[in-house]
């Protein structure tokens, strides 16, 4: 109960902290590992494996710089990943936030039909429909192109349904008060309600901008020039069955990870509030 | 509906006659057109293909020469290479149930506990594997579990007095690699989820529990795993999707899908393969449509039993 006092290390306390430490230790290592060895040559790495060993005297930036040198795509890549991650996530918010809106707050004959529609392509894999999906993309024109990467998904259930959930909870006035002020239909979503799902724009864009950034199987499918891949892309061709190009593998994989864990630590909440948005309806 | 006065009529009925005239000011219209963008997207990029699968299950697809071959596909899928990625990807599912339920669960309840400092730091933490590619995970987890010595794994098992592994070339080992990479990403997002079920569970419960002189075994059995359940099948459903359609772990462990003895292919790998790398778009497909049928039984049969459970008490 509250109001015991308890001792501030109490056996019980000692031990979770110990419990988790370890977790928090099994979670942190690889990346760590990672790190220091993104400071390492790599023949350092193919002689002796991924290990913990700090000598000052290997440590160097030549695998960072190699990243920055016109012999490497890595800067390409990376703007690849930027642009697209940024169109994305953009275009994604502003149709899905219209669409769980446009389900939320009107009586129309279809609703039900189309909220189930949603759902629908929640529950189907999307490995299913990767080959027709390309078949596709080749008629479309769209292989090989940023677009391809993006267009096939930025009505994307996930947040739709998220806005939807969202907007049926915003209070019915602000849209009467617009209403009666005179403004259209479109014009109350985006001077009234844009600003009221503020929120909810914030977790989704995160969490859909973690997803494009990290995304590999599609992107993997319908880029085909090395020119044009995202990072991950970029990265998995480094690996290849007649030698891997580790030095560049190692420092281009941790400086992918660094703006996201930035990202990560400044908006927190927000990370966490979307991804448990898929379960809350429970 | 029309004419009577604004301030008493419901949002959804007020619209007068004044401005049915333009489509602008239509709630009628309006909703068509917020929802315009899914219908579009729903039938070019997800009904089409969907229904452009099923079909191609059933026909050989060559450039410019496309016929109905009946079930041939599927009964081509009847070979020891396919069953090996069925039997890989559901010895993969299994094990991932088995570390990615309990534990974060565990894990959850002790994190939510009074005694427990430090929470927002802990699950923090251990959210942050999950922020990172399956590339960059990949690339880690095949050196650390690499052949050589000196790698993480080997050192960490000769520490222990046991021989030196070659983690990533044996089928037990390789499983135990992949079934830990999914533990490293997963476990703190399963824990979120489990969190927010458990912070849906009112305190009154547990306080009355108190009252009553309920043991902590008692309370967490009968208070905690009955109201987690609604999560519990999210996570279930979810975990159960994610496990059957992995691909890219494998993808990246074995330098594109080439494992020795196919040891890390999973269902998905063998759709690639087929369908992608050697261009046979129809046994690809019907290797989807496959898929497809069996997450839709396990989901459904999971439910059911769950929802029989539920009849019970």
């Amino acid at each position: 109960m509250e109001t015991t006092i308890k001792p501030k290390w109490s056996p019980s306390r000692v031990l979770l902290l110990i419990l988790f430490s370890m977790f928090a230790v099994f979670a942190l290592f690889p990346i760590i590992t990672l790190t220091i060895a993104s400071f390492k040559p790599a023949q350092e790495l193919m002689r002796f494996g991924l290990n913990l060993n700090i000598d000052p005297e290997l440590f160097s930036f030549k695998n960072y710089s190699y990243l920055f040198t016109s012999e490497s795509l890595y800067l390409n890549w990376y703007k690849n990943s930027i642009v697209i991650t940024a169109i994305y996530t953009v275009l994604c918010l502003l149709i899905s936030s219209m669409v769980g809106y446009g389900l939320a707050v009107y009586q129309f004959r279809f609703r039900n039909t189309i909220f189930a529609l949603v759902l629908i392509t929640m529950m189907v894999p999307l490995e299913i429909i990767i080959l027709p999906l390309y078949k596709l993309s080749i008629s479309l024109q769209l292989i090989n192109s940023m677009w391809g990467v993006i267009l096939p998904f930025i009505a994307a259930p996930l947040p739709i349904f998220f806005f939807r959930q969202y907007a049926s909870g915003l209070p019915k006035d602000f849209l009467d008060a617009a209403r009666v002020d005179g403004c259209t239909e479109f014009g109350t979503f985006f001077r009234v309600i844009m600003p009221l799902m503020l929120p909810a724009f914030s977790s989704m864009a995160i969490l859909q901008a973690l997803f494009c950034w990290n995304n590999f199987l599609w992107p993997l499918i319908v880029l085909r020039t090395n020119e044009q891949l995202t990072i991950p892309i970029g990265l998995s061709t480094l690996i290849t069955p007649y030698g891997n190009n580790f030095d560049m593998l190692i420092s281009g994989a941790v400086l992918a990870i660094v703006p996201i864990l930035i990202v990560f630590l400044f908006f927190q909440k927000y990370f966490i509030e979307g991804m448990t948005a898929g379960g809350v309806k429970g | 509906m029309a004419n009577s006065s604004p301030e008493i009529v419901k949002s959804t009925e007020l619209k007068g006659n004044t401005k049915r005239s333009s489509v602008l000011y239509s709630q009628q219209i309006a909703p068509y057109f917020f929802v315009f963008p899914f219908i579009v997207s729903f039938f070019i990029f997800f009904a089409y293909p969907v229904f452009s699968a099923i079909t191609m299950s059933f026909q050989s697809v060559l450039p410019g020469q496309v016929e109905y071959i009946g079930l041939e596909n599927y009964r081509d899928l009847w070979n020891p290479t396919f069953m090996k990625a069925l039997w890989n990807s559901t010895k993969y599912t299994l094990f991932t149930l088995l570390v990615l339920i309990p534990v974060p669960l565990v894990l959850a309840v002790f994190l939510n506990s009074k005694v427990m400092v430090a929470k927002n730091f802990f699950r923090s933490t251990l959210f942050i594997p999950a922020l990172t590619s399956v590339v960059v995970a990949g690339t880690v987890f095949r050196l650390a579990f690499g052949e050589l010595e000196g790698s993480l794994m080997n050192t960490f098992v000769m520490w222990l007095g046991f021989e030196k592994q070659r983690w990533l070339g044996q089928s037990g080992l390789a499983m135990f690699t992949l079934v830990i990479l999914a533990a490293w990403r997963w476990i703190g997002v399963n824990l979120l989820y489990f969190m927010a079920g458990l912070q849906s569970i009112p305190r009154e419960l547990y306080e009355s529990a108190d009252i009553d002189g309920a043991s902590t075994w008692n309370k967490f059995s009968r208070i905690t795993i009955p109201l987690l359940k609604p999560i519990s099948i999210y996570v279930f459903t979810i975990s159960i999707y994610g496990g059957y359609s992995m691909f890219t772990e494998s993808y990246m462990l074995w330098s594109g899908n080439r494992s020795p003895n196919d040891i890390g292919l999973t269902i998905v790998g063998y759709l690639y393969r087929n369908g992608l790398e050697q261009n046979n778009l129809g046994l690809g497909s019907a290797v989807g449509i496959a898929l497809l049928l069996i997450t839709f039984v396990i989901t459904i049969g999971q439910l059911k039993l769950f929802g029989m459970f539920r009849k019970e008490e």
